[in-house]
């Protein structure tokens, strides 16, 4: 795994900084991602982990730096920022289902609208990543009838739909009941091992990184703090902080 | 072994223990009971025995042509005729085949068809009229049943009512077309407070989007010029906005354009609306949360995409209450258009009473225009019921 960025890197971070107000929550991060990478992000709420991942599809915007995604640079140029969304499927703690649509309506809106697909192909992409989330008799209900993990796991449908090169998941298990965390982490490891995504993972749950991560990187006060494999990372950590955090979750 | 499921515990009562439980349950209760029914009786045997016996429901029978289309050629009505026929039956096809609250909306102009039709019956404007009244109400009916075979695609039925709009305005104003011109001062009654509702309803909630949008919009002009026009106009009473259009407007537009005095009236209501609806749907704009907004953004949909799918299908399904109150409150208020001299169902009323034979009978003359506004708010107030509960709203 290279830690330089290289060719084959797909998101690519240089000193990159964000303050709200007067706080400074992005230190200087850089980060490249190789195509087909699952990165898991993991530190201590209000480390800015979530602050970078929102970054990397501008739902917040950086103050200085470089983000290169794609090849595109992200700058307030609209045209840029539209096509790199485009390109980039997010998943959300909260899961942010638009309640008013069925859960396929949910699925076919966005290729139909951005991508301008036909309703029956937007349809019969959004039953085919339905029976991938293994919910597809559940395309007809409104959100609001399913329980969190199928609602998460029709989330991970939407963003698939727009067939992205990236995903991004903002702790995607934090809301979740416990029994439901497994379905929606299944689902993960499916996407990562069948078909080689590109991931950037925002999480907790250290099995699933274990399982799952080629890299695994620990944020710390608006910092990176240490980067590594995960058999490093949980058994040879070579930072104070990463250690006591490890310890403090692991118990 | 198979579990055994206990039914719930009955929850239906019988009318006696219904009574005992919610009329009679304490002494105090039980008086309040009696005394709440002894009133109740002494009003509706006064109202029935004014109503049946001293009423002289001769002047609303004498004066029906008056209270329904004002001073609208008796030699044109064949014209108005054509504009309820057309809307009859689009209402019939359209309660058929979409159901729910348009269906509400249906039953209501058949029922008030109907009202009027007996009304007629016992009027000197002849029996034609009750025939062709509930032949109307019988075609709402009739447009249902073809409705319901659900041959005819939705698509057609909103073109049908796009163009039918069009339709009726060229029929009753005779503008751009052969047939002669009605002005619209000789417009009135129950036909001049439907149009100035209808269109004051259709016009300005467009427009009340249009502002509230606006008024939260990232361009700072668009945001100044929203919420000035809304402070403005909410800061000023609906009779002075049509003072102004009626009187001041014709002063400002150069000599040559003149627009008649209906459409200052409409255009007044409407702007005057707008502002209100803004207010309304602003408050359902901002209780959409921001994380709707970041998965559409996420999703790649453009600003305008995201406030056209996911956002005003939201916000406008959760201020349907506070947006019926305030289309409700318009239907009533433009009784106001009296002020600048037109004559709607209520100014009329008040026209019929100055008539030497109908000195004294307001009783009768505001009972009847009563009961025509009553009926109309109720319709729209069910039907807005009814698009809560279709729409899902507090459910979804």
């Amino acid at each position: 795994m290279t830690e330089s960025a290289g060719p084959t890197d797909i998101i690519v971070a240089r000193d990159v900084h964000k303050w709200f107000g007067q706080l400074h929550v992005l230190r200087g991060i850089d980060l490249s991602v190789a195509a087909g990478e699952v990165v898991v992000i993991f530190g201590a709420s209000g480390s800015g982990k979530s602050t970078f991942i929102r970054t990397i599809n501008r739902l917040e915007e950086h103050q200085r730096g470089q983000i290169i995604v794609d090849g595109i640079e992200l700058t307030n140029d609209v045209r840029n920022i539209a096509a790199i969304r485009s390109e980039i499927g997010m998943v959300f703690q909260s899961f942010n289902l638009f309640p008013h649509l069925t859960v396929l309506q949910n699925i076919s809106l966005a290729p139909m609208r951005v991508r301008k697909w036909s309703r029956s192909r937007a349809e019969t992409v959004g039953m085919q990543l339905l029976e991938r989330v293994g919910i597809p008799e559940q395309a007809l209900k409104f959100p609001g009838q399913l329980s969190g993990g199928q609602q998460q796991r029709v989330a991970i449908a939407r963003a698939l739909a727009m067939q992205p090169k990236i995903m991004l998941f903002d702790e995607p298990t934090s809301a979740l009941d416990p029994e439901m965390i497994s379905e929606v982490l299944d689902v993960m490891k499916g996407l990562a091992g069948e078909t080689g995504m590109t991931m950037l993972v925002v999480t907790h749950e250290m099995g699933f990184a274990r399982a799952v991560a080629n890299r695994m990187v620990f944020f710390d006060e608006g910092q990176i703090v240490e980067i590594g494999p995960p058999r490093q990372i949980f058994e040879d950590p070579q930072h104070q902080r990463t250690k006591r955090f490890l310890s403090q979750i692991l118990h | 072994m198979t579990a055994d499921v206990l039914a719930p515990p009955s929850t239906s009562v019988d009318p006696v223990t219904w009574l005992r439980r919610n009329l009679f349950s304490s002494v105090i209760s039980s008086v309040v009971t009696l005394l709440v029914a002894a009133l109740l009786v002494w009003v509706a045997i006064t109202v029935g025995r004014w109503a049946v016996e001293e009423a002289r429901w001769d002047v609303v029978t004498r004066n029906l042509r008056l209270f329904l289309i004002g001073q609208y050629p008796a030699d044109q009505a064949w014209r108005l005729w054509g504009s309820l026929l057309l809307l009859s039956v689009l209402a019939g096809v359209s309660a058929g085949t979409f159901g729910h609250t348009i269906r509400v909306l249906a039953v209501s102009i058949s029922a008030i068809q109907a009202l009027l039709a007996a009304a007629m019956a016992v009027s000197p404007v002849g029996p034609l009229i009750t025939i062709g009244m509930l032949a109307n109400a019988a075609l709402v009916w009739a447009g249902m049943v073809v409705g319901y075979r659900g041959s005819i695609p939705r698509r057609a039925i909103v073109a049908a009512w796009l163009i039918s709009i069009v339709v009726i305005f060229l029929l009753i104003s005779g503008a751009a077309t052969p047939i002669p011109d009605v002005s619209s001062n000789v417009w009135g009654g129950l036909l001049l407070t439907i149009l100035l509702a209808v269109v004051g309803i259709i016009l300005s909630f467009p427009l009340g989007v249009l502002l509230a949008l606006g008024r939260r919009s990232s361009l700072p002009a668009v945001r100044l010029v929203s919420t000035a026009y809304i402070e403005l106009i909410r800061g000023v009473p609906l009779v002075t906005i049509l003072f102004m259009a009626d009187i001041m407007l014709p002063f400002f537009l150069p000599g040559e354009v003149r627009i008649d005095r209906v459409m200052r009236a409409m255009g007044g209501i409407t702007l005057f609306s707008a502002a209100y609806v803004a207010e309304n749907v602003r408050g359902g704009l901002q209780a959409i949360p921001t994380g709707q907004i970041e998965a559409a953004d996420a999703l790649g949909l453009r600003g305008w995409q995201t406030n056209l799918y996911i956002v005003l299908p939201q916000a406008l399904r959760s201020v349907i209450p506070a947006n019926v109150g305030l289309f409700i409150s318009l239907l009533k208020d433009t009784t106001l258009v009296a002020i600048i001299g037109l004559a709607e169902l209520l100014g009329i009323g008040q026209s019929i009473l100055a008539q030497p034979d109908s000195l004294g009978a307001h009783l009768e003359v505001f009972a009847f225009v009563g009961v025509i506004f009553f009926v109309l708010c109720y319709a729209m107030s069910q039907a807005s019921y009814r698009l809560e509960r279709q729409l899902g709203v507090g459910t979804r």
